[in-house]
């Protein structure tokens, strides 16, 4: 598998340089100039990005520069906050996410979620990975036992709870509460993993067992994590975005910017900017 | 090490209290005192009522006095007729009130924008409703349902109308709150799958706030059931020697059957008077029982 990603990554490098695209046959999500908005305050100014297949995009960045934020405008959750405002395009295999032909609920299947903190449903385990399927599909009970299977075994947590599949999902310890909400995830078959800092709340054990299971998805899933955690990072996603904040002249709060975007093991060896050598080093934020 | 640790903190401990001492450990006592005395008083003043209530009444409670009807006799007077009456009356308007206060709470916690014109005038239009004495309730029954545009006259509907609209703002407050304590991480994990606004809250956040809105509206119920001012004005203070058999039958209700016992002349009736306010007692307590019992079964599952 190491092979495998060094080798697309040195493809995905030579079209770089070719098209001035970053792996541009493979791009499934781009962002263009995306702002974001909560009301008059401006959270995020002007990103620009991509992420592919077969990837882990990590966005990482000090409290506050917007990398949530922007996490959560590609796959529309923004819009729950009513003074949310996206400008810019996000492109998602070519359709803008915003545009007319976008269906939020469709948006949010396609592109599944994970939350910093587990958050099961109040019921049994059974139902909480049978939820998606259930309100995006009519299905058998056979077929759903077999998504409920499928999704734990994906989730690497099937071996774990395949004999208590109707007992509370509270039960569960953290970290694997936080493999049910990626097992509930994968369940409604997206096509991309968005994780909002799935491991903060998690022991380094439980981390470890997340980190695994992100490798072994990635070939399937696209994942784009939000992490405080640089060592995370530097360890998981093969292409990283640092953001950072600008104090404007006008607004109080400072506005995130998306600073520079490479793949990760330059990044963290040779960044162009000054601002990501002093983060990935440890000088700031 | 830690005995070191431990003799320091007695050392500090023997310090403080023999500088402060006498004035503030006796104030302390003192406040105790008080609060004591406060639920003393309280519980002795339900007590003595409760007990001389049914002292008064014990040699009344029996089968049948609870299947007797009014009757001039007080050794033959029952109050089935006004058990019967109240069930009648409250149940339709509990059940349909429950439904518009958990469609207008729903509305207004999961629809509406929040901070909006319109959400601010109905806000304010709830609070009000809440704080409307009951008999305004009932003369408001009497000039647009009993009579007036509706001319239902003094039928067990136009008093189901009436308590109806008087517990719907109880359990439009109740059903709110139900709803806001769901946490929005769990509409948040809904919608990230897809989930439509309606799934959303007909699979989630409704069921998560059940046990709130139940026990919310069964204390709605139970204000109702006890409720006497509003139909005094709707014709249930009356001579009610039926059950009721449809909604435009008249109809007596318990409350007003002790009313009217505890006002006639005849001492014997306050004994039957004593006897219902111990029936209406138990149901309002069993009634505060189940909700006590969905609220804990519900803790207990997840």
């Amino acid at each position: 598998m190491v092979t495998e990603s060094v080798i697309n990554l040195q493809a995905a490098n030579s079209e770089a340089v070719a098209a001035g695209v970053p792996r541009s046959q493979n791009i499934i999500i781009e962002a263009r100039d995306l702002s974001v908005y909560y009301g008059e305050f401006q959270a995020v100014r002007d990103a620009t990005f991509s992420i592919a297949r077969k990837e882990i995009t990590a966005f990482i960045g000090p409290s506050g520069c917007g990398k949530s934020t922007v996490l959560r405008s590609l796959n529309r959750m923004n819009d729950l906050v009513p003074t949310a405002r996206v400008v810019g395009s996000v492109k998602y295999r070519g359709i803008d996410l915003y545009g007319p032909l976008a269906n939020a609920g469709e948006v949010r299947r396609r592109i599944g979620m994970v939350f910093q903190k587990a958050n099961p449903f109040p019921k049994s385990i059974y139902e909480n990975i049978a939820f998606g399927p259930r309100v995006n599909d009519k299905l058998s009970k056979s077929e759903l036992d077999d998504i409920v299977e499928h999704s734990l075994e994906r989730a690497a947590l099937w071996s774990e709870v395949k004999d208590r599949l109707k007992t509370s999902a509270f039960s569960l310890s953290g970290g694997q509460q936080q493999r049910l909400c990626i097992a509930r995830a994968l369940a409604v078959n997206p096509d991309v993993l968005l994780m909002d800092e799935p491991c903060s709340a998690l022991d380094p054990i439980a981390t470890g067992k997340i980190e695994e299971l992100m490798q072994e998805l990635k070939s399937e899933y696209p994942i784009v994590i939000v992490t405080h955690n640089m060592q995370q990072a530097a360890r998981v996603s093969d292409y990283t975005a640092f953001f950072s904040v600008e104090t404007g002249d006008t607004s109080a709060r400072p506005t995130g910017v998306l600073v520079e975007y490479d793949r990760t093991a330059n990044m963290f060896s040779k960044p162009t900017d000054e601002r990501t050598l002093n983060y990935v080093s440890g000088r700031m934020g | 090490m830690s005995t070191d640790v431990s003799v320091e903190r007695l050392d500090v401990s023997t310090t403080l209290t023999s500088s402060v001492t006498g004035v503030r450990r006796s104030k302390d006592v003192v406040f105790l005192i008080v609060l004591w005395l406060g639920l003393l008083l309280a519980v002795a003043t339900l007590a003595t009522l409760i007990i001389d209530t049914f002292m008064t009444g014990r040699s009344r409670l029996n089968m049948d006095f609870l299947t007797g009807f009014p009757s001039p006799f007080p050794e033959d007077a029952g109050i089935q007729s006004a058990i019967f009456g109240s069930v009648w009356v409250v149940v339709p308007a509990g059940v349909v009130s429950l439904f518009v206060a958990v469609c207008t709470a729903v509305y207004l916690e999961e629809y509406a924008a929040k901070n909006s014109r319109v959400q601010a005038f109905i806000n304010l239009n709830i609070q009000t409703l809440a704080g409307v004495p009951s008999i305004v309730f009932g003369i408001l029954g009497l000039a647009f349902v009993a009579r007036g545009p509706l001319g239902w006259g003094f039928t067990v509907r136009t008093a189901s109308v009436v308590l109806g609209m008087m517990i719907l703002p109880i359990m439009i407050v109740a059903a709110r709150e139900a709803i806001r304590a769901v946490p929005s991480s769990l509409r948040e994990g809904a919608y990230a799958l897809g989930a439509t606004r309606w799934q959303c809250v007909r699979r989630q956040v409704l069921p998560a706030a059940t046990p709130g809105i139940a026990t919310g509206s069964i204390l709605g119920i139970s204000r109702a059931l006890g409720e006497s001012a509003p139909l005094i004005m709707l014709g249930a203070l009356a001579y009610v020697s039926t059950n009721p058999s449809s909604f435009s039958d008249y109809y007596t209700v318990l409350p007003l059957a002790i009313f009217k016992y505890a006002t006639e002349a005849q001492e014997e009736f306050q004994y039957a008077a004593a006897a219902a306010i111990i029936v209406l007692l138990v149901l309002m307590l069993a009634l505060n029982f189940i909700a006590i019992l969905i609220r804990d079964r519900s803790r207990k599952s997840w």
